[in-house]
């Protein structure tokens, strides 16, 4: 009799942390689930990402790009008053806000883009949500001179007009997406269904560390660039690491960014913050790790929002970059091995912190990030004094005043 | 030996190619597609693939998308495409029958589960887009144990090397992806088909049958001369999409184009002894 005991020890990292394996995968999360004719395509991005990342000159160009271009390093701020009110630990901002292009986003997109051009590729692709990511894809088609086409959810062009208009100021195409919830995940398809069909002259620049194997590793390895310099900025500041680290995770691609180059100081705890939208009993959110389960979706396995005959479901948040039915196959496992903890912040918990943050620090943040915010002000008032928070303040909230406005009754 | 095995045997045999029509399970209703299958059977098909519907078919093009969305409302299961096949079988014990769909409704009801599941249902093939060998050792463990055959796909941009991966995991035949594109696509180059079909077979004495694009008799015809099996899908589901609201003109469509095809291949493989005359 065949017979799989599956134990209730729960799974453990090990360490040195060397995920994800030559496959692609984190633990049983990951992998590449595409249909054949993108897996020759994916190997061969494998390879080039590879070797890129042993090219001293290919390095010298990103660290370039990142310093002059998107302007890094961003600084991380010690938000005193804000830290005071609350009581408790002190509070820092990594001010990812500040990049060019208003949101980590950008980190992203210049070394997907580098590494296009190293391939040959002339024509990049996108899919998005709220627009960011489309904005950051188009504003680096256009530093290098590459056709760009970006996917968007019919229902998304319509939430965020001005963002479509900067994609086209920016020279690219903007794809409305009419299938589906006609939102980021048929916008993620669409992208798919391009590449699939100009896979020659095509490269997808995904937005988050989701997506077939090499993306979740290499879009973490561009964002990580965050978590790098919050580790030497912290020990310029206070002379040693952090206690907690919180990041807002839609896709995850800011949080996996901060949280990655601490994943062996155990010591260093992390808070991924999902969107429970109006709470998670309503069932309108987007919490795939709070309350989804593992499945496969956009070539990977990981947590999905998904019903019971393995159909994903819509999902909701006031943000739009968190309004996403899966997250990245490493949030799967730090979850599963517990080396980060998952909590879900409502739209209203989110909106309050916007404001509280704005109010307190004269810093206005996008709507995801004040998920992040808005788990700190519960996390801070539990810790000494003398403790240390960084949040990943991970873009800022021009984008969203329509958002607020609309959510409170306002007219502009 | 499995039926798809002894099928393509038989065609072997009688020196002709397979006929694969597929339809999405559930569309435009539930009640219409075993009846439908039935008809396929009927217009020359030998071998039937039903789609699973899933909310989000990345490598389908827009027909098949709109054919899932339909299915969709009307709330069509993986669970509920096996009572399909199961009721199918009550009368055709000898179509071979594939489901062909995504992984992930796989995954919910459990490898093992979906594995007995469909054999008990009469299922023959599995072909799940997204999911390449690589990815699949877990579930040919619980296929192979029911004799469920696992058909991968090989696509343009695939390499010798992972021909060699994809043909040792297979069972079945080989499904040979025409394009670089989603089904229903255009711009099928027979020549460039033929090569590639002839470069898998130097690898495998399984069947190639080829899919993606083929959209009317003369395509089929071409088709037939360099491979096993012809496999129909948005061309169908375009008919099924028109009428959908008068199934006997539904049926009369499908007949028609599913026994124009058969007619084409099957002219095709007597041409010898014409031209012989």
């Amino acid at each position: 009799m065949r017979c799989v005991v599956l134990t209730a020890v729960k799974p453990q990292l090990s360490q040195p942390y060397q995920l994800p394996d030559a496959r692609g995968h984190f633990g049983p999360y990951g992998g590449r689930f595409v249909a054949e004719t993108l897996m020759g395509p994916i190997e061969e991005l494998t390879q080039a990402y590879t070797l890129s990342q042993t090219d001293p000159a290919f390095l010298a160009e990103l660290d370039a790009e990142l310093r002059h271009y998107v302007g890094r390093p961003s600084p991380l701020y010690y938000a005193k008053r804000w830290s005071e009110r609350l009581g408790g630990a002190k509070i820092y901002l990594k001010r990812e806000d500040l990049n060019h292009t208003g949101a980590h986003k950008v980190n992203n997109t210049v070394g997907q883009a580098l590494l296009a051009r190293r391939m040959g590729k002339k024509r990049v692709i996108a899919e998005t949500g709220a627009g960011q990511h489309g904005v950051a894809t188009a504003t680096v088609a256009a530093r290098y001179g590459m056709e760009c086409v970006v996917y968007m959810g019919e229902e998304d062009i319509q939430r965020q007009a001005m963002n479509v208009f900067r994609m086209k100021l920016l020279g690219a195409s903007v794809v409305p997406v009419s299938a589906g919830s006609k939102t980021l995940k048929d916008a993620m398809n669409e992208a798919m269904r391009d590449w699939v069909t100009h896979v020659d002259s095509t490269f997808y620049i995904i937005g988050t560390v989701a997506g077939p194997h090499p993306y979740p590793r290499m879009v973490r390895d561009f964002q990580a660039v965050i978590g790098r310099e919050v580790r030497e900025q912290m020990m310029q500041r206070e002379g040693r690491l952090p206690d907690a680290l919180i990041a807002c995770v839609g896709g995850g691609s800011n949080a996996i960014g901060l949280f990655y180059p601490f994943i062996d100081n155990t010591a260093v705890a992390f808070y991924g913050v999902e969107a429970a939208g109006y709470g998670i009993a309503t069932g309108q959110h987007a919490a795939a790790l709070g309350a989804g389960r593992p499945g496969v979706l956009h070539g990977n396995r990981t947590y999905l929002m998904e019903d019971r005959d393995g159909q994903i479901i819509p999902t909701h948040s006031i943000s739009a970059g968190l309004d996403y039915p899966g997250v990245g196959p490493e949030h799967a496992w730090l979850k599963d091995t517990s080396r980060a903890q998952y909590v879900a912040i409502t739209d209203d918990e989110a909106l309050s912190a916007f404001h509280d943050l704005t109010r307190t620090e004269g810093i206005m943040p996008a709507l995801e990030s004040s998920h992040a915010l808005a788990y700190a002000t519960q996390l801070a008032p539990t810790l000494r004094a003398d403790q240390l928070i960084v949040v990943n303040l991970s873009g800022r909230g021009d984008k969203d005043i329509h958002t607020v406005a609309q959510r409170e009754g306002i007219t502009l | 030996m499995s039926r798809i095995a002894s099928r393509f045997a038989a065609l072997r045999k009688t020196g002709r190619k397979a006929l694969i029509p597929y339809i999405t399970a559930g569309d435009p209703a539930i009640a219409v597609t075993v009846p439908l299958l039935h008809a396929m059977v009927a217009a020359g098909a030998d071998i039937v693939e039903i789609g699973v519907p899933f909310s989000d078919p990345m490598a389908e093009g827009p027909v098949i998308q709109r054919a899932m969305e339909r299915a969709l409302v009307n709330q069509v299961s993986l669970a509920r495409v096996l009572a399909m096949v199961y009721e199918f079988r009550h009368t055709d014990t000898t179509t071979p029958v594939i489901l062909m769909g995504y992984l992930n409704p796989v995954e919910v009801m459990g490898y093992t589960a979906f594995a007995s599941a469909a054999a008990q249902a009469g299922v023959d093939g599995i072909l799940l887009v997204d999911m390449p060998p690589e990815e699949a050792e877990a579930l040919l463990i619980q296929t192979r144990g029911q004799q469920l055959d696992m058909i991968f796909l090989v696509a343009p941009t695939t390499t010798d090397q992972r021909i060699a991966h994809i043909v040792a995991a297979s069972s079945g035949f080989i499904y040979y992806v025409s394009l670089k594109g989603v089904t229903g696509a255009g711009h099928l180059e027979s020549g460039a088909v033929q090569q590639r079909v002839l470069r898998i077979k130097t690898q495998t004495s399984l069947p190639v049958g080829v899919g993606f694009g083929i959209t009317d008799a003369n395509a089929a015809r071409a088709i037939a001369q360099v491979a096993d099996a012809v496999v129909v899908g948005s061309a169908l589901v375009k008919h099924i999409e028109a009428h959908q609201h008068d199934i006997p003109a539904m049926h009369k469509a499908v007949t028609k184009l599913l026994q124009e095809m058969r007619n084409a291949m099957d002219g095709l493989t007597q041409q010898p002894s014409v031209a012989g005359i």
